[in-house]
């Protein structure tokens, strides 16, 4: 196999004072769809935001393509996909003036030219919401919105997508249309790495699910078969193969 | 239009038609990232500075810039790193600067509050050929950065987690943006006064929101609205004898309040439309076949 496009080896990170990541490893190959799950404040978020460097790392090595994060500079190679809530301005702005902002990583000293708006408007129908690039976002449905950010994503023509949680808040008729985005991205050989809450529809895409429980890695392998009572749709889908207060189980699959 | 004959007004003229294009400028990005308050927190600081001018007989006007520029690195320094306990720093260092003023300049030789007077609510006939040349230079540095920059301050502005991903420098362009409100402190303080400088930022943009639903034209208006609010404050306040700053805000209050009462029935025709050109939008939520699967097995 190439070299890995994301590594993380033995990452800690904390939030105040609280220790959130333990030393998580995680490793995620060219083309891979990799799921990264576990309840509300196992550090699924976190890990995320360690990787792209809003939150500071206390310990362990971070790489992206081959490169560590700090001299990472290519951001142009990658998509991101906040969690809805943190992307709010004050003032109005239009469905394409926030796309815009996606493409500023491939224009010098931002820029637009032609074929920069070109790649705005296909991210746009992409996402099939070209019909309403020139509506204000605060007009938008929940769903439209995240497909917006997820369209913003992908103005830039990412290798690797990194999405937090892309389906929390989403009606049904919106999630249709991510999943169907992101498999078309997929087969075109995007690499993704996901925050979910729980596998949902976007589950036959996922090649591997790592799941994290208080900042550990717990499970890291196919996607966890969901039975029983876990197969319900909306279940909250963490298995917890480790007694909690067990150490954490080290695969050494990514030592 | 004889008030164009007088060489005072022309410069007064000059300056109000800057304040009105820079306040607003970047006004706007401070709306944006919500932090609308913060040019007032600049001018509570820069009065040390002001206050530091008389004390050592310099310039007020570059010395509020320097000490307004430190302030509001500092302010941005504490949002970084100060958590739980930032709004207490940002208090102190408010207070600290405006206490800083007024003791400075009782300190200075001959000095009184009365000089601080026309530096907090503005004394447009008292601006001098070397503050006019001031205000221009400093104006042209906040023009520069507002427009020049726009996409990446509102990129920044409008999702910083976002914008750390595009490989934007987050960090240099946040400490740009408090350092550009901070020059557009020094430069509106002649003309409307430290304690009203805020208002010219806000307020404008506030009511260009309300016909707007993109971000560059709510930029436009709000320049527009602006340059119309400090040029008719400045000419009222030339016939009337009125304070020029106070005539300034008030007027950009009286805008907003005019655009919000039009723009109402506005916005439901705008819905109207909206709905009738796109009928399905999301579907009625009425029936989630997931939700009653689940219903279905969990009430055995």
């Amino acid at each position: 196999m190439s070299e890995p496009v994301i590594s993380l080896r033995g990452v800690h990170a904390e939030l105040g004072s609280r220790p959130v990541l333990r030393g998580i490893d995680l490793t995620v190959g060219h083309g891979e769809v990799v799921a990264l799950l576990g309840a509300n404040g196992s550090g699924k978020s976190t890990a995320v935001r360690t990787l792209i460097g809003q939150v500071p790392v206390s310990h362990g090595e971070i790489e992206i393509f081959g490169t560590p994060r700090q001299r990472f500079r290519d951001w142009a190679r990658v998509g991101y996909v906040p969690q809805r809530t943190t992307a709010a301005g004050g003032v109005p702005a239009t469905v394409t003036e926030v796309v815009s902002s996606g493409r500023l990583s491939r224009t010098r000293f931002g820029v637009l030219r032609k074929t920069d708006r070109d790649a705005i408007r296909h991210s746009l129908e992409l996402v099939g919401m070209a019909d309403r690039a020139k509506d204000s976002v605060n007009a938008l449905s929940g769903g439209q919105h995240q497909r917006v950010l997820i369209a913003r994503a992908l103005a830039s023509a990412p290798e690797l997508l990194i999405m937090d949680e892309p389906m929390a808040g989403v009606d049904l008729a919106s999630q249709e249309v991510l999943a169907r985005t992101l498999s078309e991205q997929v087969a075109a050989g995007t690499t993704v790495l996901l925050v979910l809450h729980e596998l949902g529809p976007l589950e036959p895409l996922i090649d591997r699910a790592v799941v994290l429980r208080d900042g550990c890695v717990l499970h890291d392998g196919p996607p966890p078969k969901a039975v029983g009572q876990h197969a319900l749709p909306g279940h909250d889908h963490v298995h917890p193969h480790a007694a909690p207060d067990t150490e954490p189980i080290r695969t050494g699959l990514l030592s | 239009m004889e008030f164009l004959d007088y060489a005072f007004m022309q410069r007064a003229l000059l300056a109000a038609v800057l304040v009105g294009i820079t306040a607003p400028a970047i006004g706007i990005y401070l709306v944006q990232r919500r932090q609308a308050l913060m040019g007032d927190g600049i001018g509570h600081v820069a009065m040390t500075g002001v206050g530091l001018g008389f004390l050592l007989s310099t310039s007020p006007v570059w010395m509020a810039t320097a000490v307004a520029v430190i302030g509001a690195v500092l302010m941005e320094l504490i949002r970084w790193y100060g958590r739980t306990r930032g709004d207490i720093a940002l208090a102190m260092l408010f207070y600290g600067g405006m206490a800083g003023g007024v003791m400075f300049i009782n300190l200075a030789p001959g000095g009184s509050n009365a000089n601080l007077n026309s530096y907090l609510f503005g004394s447009l006939s008292t601006v001098s050929e070397d503050d006019v040349t001031a205000i221009c230079l400093l104006a042209g540095f906040v023009v520069l950065v507002t427009l020049g920059l726009r996409r990446q301050l509102f990129a920044v502005s409008q999702d910083e987690e976002f914008a750390r991903v595009t490989g934007l420098p987050v960090r240099a362009l946040n400490l740009l943006t408090a350092v550009t409100a901070a020059v557009t402190v020094t430069v509106a303080m002649r003309v409307v006064g430290l304690l009203l400088v805020s208002a010219l930022m806000v307020v404008p943009v506030a009511a260009a929101q309300q016909l707007s639903r993109s971000f560059a034209a709510t930029f436009a208006i709000a320049v527009a609205i602006g340059v119309t609010a400090t040029i008719g404050g400045t000419v009222t306040s030339y016939y009337q004898d009125v304070p020029p700053g106070a005539t300034i805000v008030l007027l950009t209050i009286a805008v907003f309040i005019a655009l919000t009462a039009l723009a109402a029935p506005l916005a439901r025709r705008r819905a109207r439309a909206l709905a009738a050109a796109h009928p399905v939008g999301d579907p009625a939520e009425c029936m989630i076949p997931a939700t009653r699967e689940r219903d279905g097995k969990v009430g055995v």
